[in-house]
């Protein structure tokens, strides 16, 4: 059972355990149709198993998550009929030609053989890959490699497509071309729902963003707004003498307020702006108090900063790492 | 492979190509079944290496045991090579049942199964296909061994039908074993393990056999092995074949093995295959 008007995904207090670790401790989302929704978390947080989860790889411990309308677990087999999966580490076959992975997945889907070859030429060619086609995956580039990804994820048009770190590892060209990717399809009236560590690419692409932390969701809600309440930028300094610092952070803080961020480097100062118009005033207090900087610049703030300005605390560096080794 | 295009993918291909066209209707689990079984064909293409790891031992011990023992062992190589090479085909295709299970193990954990998963297919197909694929496999180095067979004498007296009785009872013997392997690559970490494993098992099977020699002279404890080992009962009964002797009985036996092993480990393989970690 299924209507137009149920939501992309909708889950209620998902979770999924291995052994003692709580990969998704309790999750909650609610993903409009037509939209892009961005899962945003660091290394480990547990954005593959919810993906997995929703995908149908991943039988869910406890809560219930419905996609289209239908149950992850219960209606299994329909969810598969109408989504794709765009997964973490490369979901094509790196022993095949960039055509024989079409043609495999046109004719699994149940095209006859000439329709398959002709979607597969079809798709090639709208993902610029016409002239690579015949030569094996293994010796594509990663941007060449993700687009057949993607294309791959199309052979049959999905109503819902999931893209699980679509631009981790992709240089800033490749990464571009998988953001006018995504942009089209979405415009195309495909929904999506991808995981980035990247607040630059949710909040590029995504319509709602949810912030996800040790298997919970810690923030949620429009781009806008959640970029709104971590401030527009941040600050980065380097100072000449490193005996500056505390002086230097407190100036910072009684301009911009108290989001200065401190790493190992008794150099380097981060301050969050809530307008980009302190940075110069900050930068005009430094110089009146004859703090000498060797480096200023202004940037979005990391996820890290990010992190910190919504729970007081940095982002782990997931010391327990991915359970499949990257490709 | 650098990326040449420098043309960025268009807002009207894209349009034109996820224009929802005819949603095809889903195929049979047959024809799934049989689209695995091309991948797996492709992958002798592209990689006709793995082929030629599983035959050279094989064919290196023909030739070795031919030329060194035959005179020996059964008063000249010409005699013995019509011994010897239904067991080396019985061996070469029980070592090739090891790699059902080593390609199998490198491909499930590759985000690539994650996909086949993530599609409305018949759940077993990617591994059925697998195996139908490698029947492909059974054949070529079959037909290799054979070729070698007929170079170094090999004269089978049933001729051509002898030759075909004896493939599809091969094939349907490494359809049949290759089950264990595809269960302990649903169980076991990585493929060398798999690999290291499945020596450990084939290794008594096709040593304490009838392949090499009569076990008339092995000692009693061993010939009561040979005389349950599911090898060599296929080497029995491709002799039979071979030399248009084939008794029902004999090939019965030799599909006693493959079949048992069938019925355990499919459905221990499919129920660990379904499972949703
Ligand atoms: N198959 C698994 N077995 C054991 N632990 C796992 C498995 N999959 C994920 N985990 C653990 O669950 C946590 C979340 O992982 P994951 O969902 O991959 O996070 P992310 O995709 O956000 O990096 C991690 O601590 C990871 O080590
Ligand atoms: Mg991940």
């Amino acid at each position: 059972m299924h209507d137009a008007s149920s939501p992309a995904i909708e889950t209620v207090g998902l979770r999924k355990a291995y052994g003692d670790k709580r990969a998704v401790d309790g999750i909650d989302l609610a993903v409009r149709r037509g939209s892009i929704y961005g899962l945003l978390g660091p290394n480990g947080a547990g954005k593959t198993t919810t993906v997995r989860m929703l995908a149908t790889l991943v039988r869910p411990d406890g809560g219930s998550a419905r996609v289209l309308g239908q149950d992850v677990v219960a209606e299994a087999d329909a969810v598969r009929r109408r989504i794709s999966l765009t997964g973490q580490f490369a979901s094509v076959d790196e022993d095949l030609s960039g055509t024989e992975n079409l043609v495999l997945l046109g004719r699994l889907l149940g095209y006859r053989r000439r329709e398959a070859r002709a979607r597969s030429e079809e798709l090639l060619a709208a993902f610029g890959l016409s002239e690579a086609a015949g030569k094996p995956v293994k010796d594509f580039s990663g941007g060449m490699r993700r687009r057949l990804d993607i294309a791959a994820s199309l052979v049959v048009t999905p109503e819902l497509l999931f893209l699980d770190e679509p631009t981790t590892g992709l240089d800033p060209r490749s990464r571009n071309q998988v953001w006018d990717i995504i942009r089209l399809l979405v415009r195309n009236g495909t929904t999506v729902l991808l995981t980035t560590q990247y607040l630059e690419e949710a909040d590029q692409l995504a319509d709602r963003i949810a912030v996800i932390d040790h298997g919970r969701v810690i923030a949620e809600g429009p781009s806008a707004e959640l970029k709104a309440s971590v401030g527009t930028g941040v600050l980065h300094v380097r100072l000449a003498e490193p005996a500056d610092a505390d002086r230097a952070a407190a100036i910072l803080a009684t301009r911009c307020g108290d989001g200065v961020l401190r790493d190992g480097d008794p150099r380097r100062l981060s301050v969050q702006l809530a307008d980009p118009a302190l940075a110069t005033a900050a930068l005009a207090d430094l110089a009146a108090v004859g703090v000498a900087l060797t480096d200023f610049s202004l940037g979005q703030p990391s996820l890290d900063e990010v992190f910190f300005a919504l729970t007081g605390h940095p982002a782990e560096a997931a010391g327990d790492g991915q359970p499949e080794a990257p490709e | 492979m650098t990326d040449s295009s420098d043309r960025l993918v268009t807002g009207a291909d894209l349009a034109r190509v996820l224009a929802p066209a005819r949603r095809p209707s889903p195929p049979g689990g047959l024809a799934n079944v049989l689209t695995f079984g091309w991948r797996a064909l492709l992958k002798v293409k592209h990689m006709p290496e793995q082929l030629f790891d599983v035959i050279v031992t094989p064919v290196m011990f023909t030739v070795m045991f031919t030329y060194l023992f035959g005179g020996a062992l059964a008063g000249s190589p010409d005699a013995y090579i019509q011994f010897l090479l239904p067991g080396i085909l019985a061996q070469t295709v029980s070592f090739t049942t090891i790699y059902t299970g080593f390609t199998l193990n490198s491909d499930i954990g590759k985000g690539v199964f994650d996909r086949f998963r993530s599609i409305p297919i018949w759940r077993p197909a990617p591994v059925v296909g697998a195996m139908a694929g490698d029947t492909v496999r059974y054949t070529i180095s079959s037909l290799i061994v054979l070729v070698i067979g007929f170079v170094l004498g090999f004269r089978p007296e049933a001729g051509a039908v002898g030759i075909v009785g004896a493939l599809i009872l091969l094939n349907l013997f490494g359809v049949g074993m290759s089950w264990i392997f595809v269960v302990l690559a649903m169980i076991v970490r990585t493929p060398s393990v798999v690999m290291t494993m499945s020596w450990l098992v084939l290794m008594p099977l096709t040593f304490a056999s009838n392949i090499y020699v009569d076990p008339a002279t092995m000692p009693g404890w061993l010939q009561a092995f040979v005389a349950v080992n599911p090898v060599a009962l296929l080497v029995t009964a491709i002799r039979e074949l071979m030399s248009g002797t084939a008794t029902a009985s004999a090939i019965l036996a030799a599909l006693i093995g493959p079949a048992v092993v069938t019925a355990i480990c499919a459905p221990i393989a499919m129920a660990l295959y379904a499972r949703r970690r």
